[in-house]
């Protein structure tokens, strides 16, 4: 069910901004037949340092995108999304910042 | 420090980042209400500021995805909260900002109906809201 993500960071005026799209049912309680499936942590490194923690609800959009802000950034820093849902699944990609 | 304490200790330090990763605040996440939901995130009675900025459509078609932009200048925010106010389960998320990451942040939401979106702000110890009705044409909870 947790299927891939796509990422893209670019460098502009001193900051960074990452877009990343997680793929992801993200049902509710209110789904009739559909178990209770969704994302509840997001972690963003910027190389290798944690910048930004998450706790999210069933209330997120399925497939869901974010935007982030990060200071600084340099053209090939490594940034790095993961997230983990209730059932414990996981995944993670990591880009350079174009 | 014995052979024992030191493998308590390497396992400790294993455990922990995956005890960090899986942190997740059911309790808040779990309320009903938004108060309640502001209770459990320590925001009980957040002060009204005019340094948050929330940029979302007026009426949203579509219950199912509701994009949501927030920023806050207020200084030294570390932390910001999303609450739809008539959504089963108010609580939608909760940033937290680290040093080298900007109070920023673009999403898209779930919203059951027409409802005041609460964005709370916790900077310094303090917490500051701000608050924008978004109009629902269809509920996207259920389906």
């Amino acid at each position: 069910m947790a299927g891939p993500m796509k990422m893209r960071a670019t460098a502009q005026g001193g900051t960074t901004e990452v877009r990343v799209l997680m793929t992801h049912p993200m049902t509710t309680a209110q789904m009739k037949d559909q178990p209770l499936h969704f994302i509840q942590n997001v972690v963003v490194k910027q190389n290798g340092k944690t910048v930004i923690e998450a706790e999210i609800s069933q209330a997120v959009s399925r497939n869901p995108v974010f935007s982030f802000r990060l200071k600084g950034g340099a053209k090939g820093d490594k940034i790095e999304v993961s997230w983990l849902d209730n059932k414990g699944e996981s995944n993670t990609i990591e880009t350079a910042v174009a | 420090m014995t052979r024992r304490s030191l493998l308590a200790f390497l396992a400790l330090l294993l455990a922990k980042p995956l005890s960090v990763l899986a942190a997740w605040n059911e309790q808040a996440f779990g309320a009903k209400t938004a108060a309640d939901a502001l209770k459990g995130i320590d925001a009980s009675a957040p002060a009204p500021s005019k340094d948050i900025a929330i940029d979302a459509p007026q009426i949203a078609e579509n219950g199912a995805v509701v994009p949501i932009e927030i920023s806050s200048s207020v200084p030294g925010t570390t932390a910001i909260a999303v609450v739809i106010e008539k959504n089963p389960f108010p609580l939608a998320a909760r940033f937290e900002f680290k040093e080298g990451a900007l109070p920023f942040v673009k999403l898209n939401v779930k919203m059951a109906e027409t409802s005041d979106v609460r964005v709370v702000a916790f900077a310094g110890g303090k917490q500051f809201t701000a608050t924008r009705e978004i109009k629902v044409t269809i509920g996207g909870c259920g389906g």
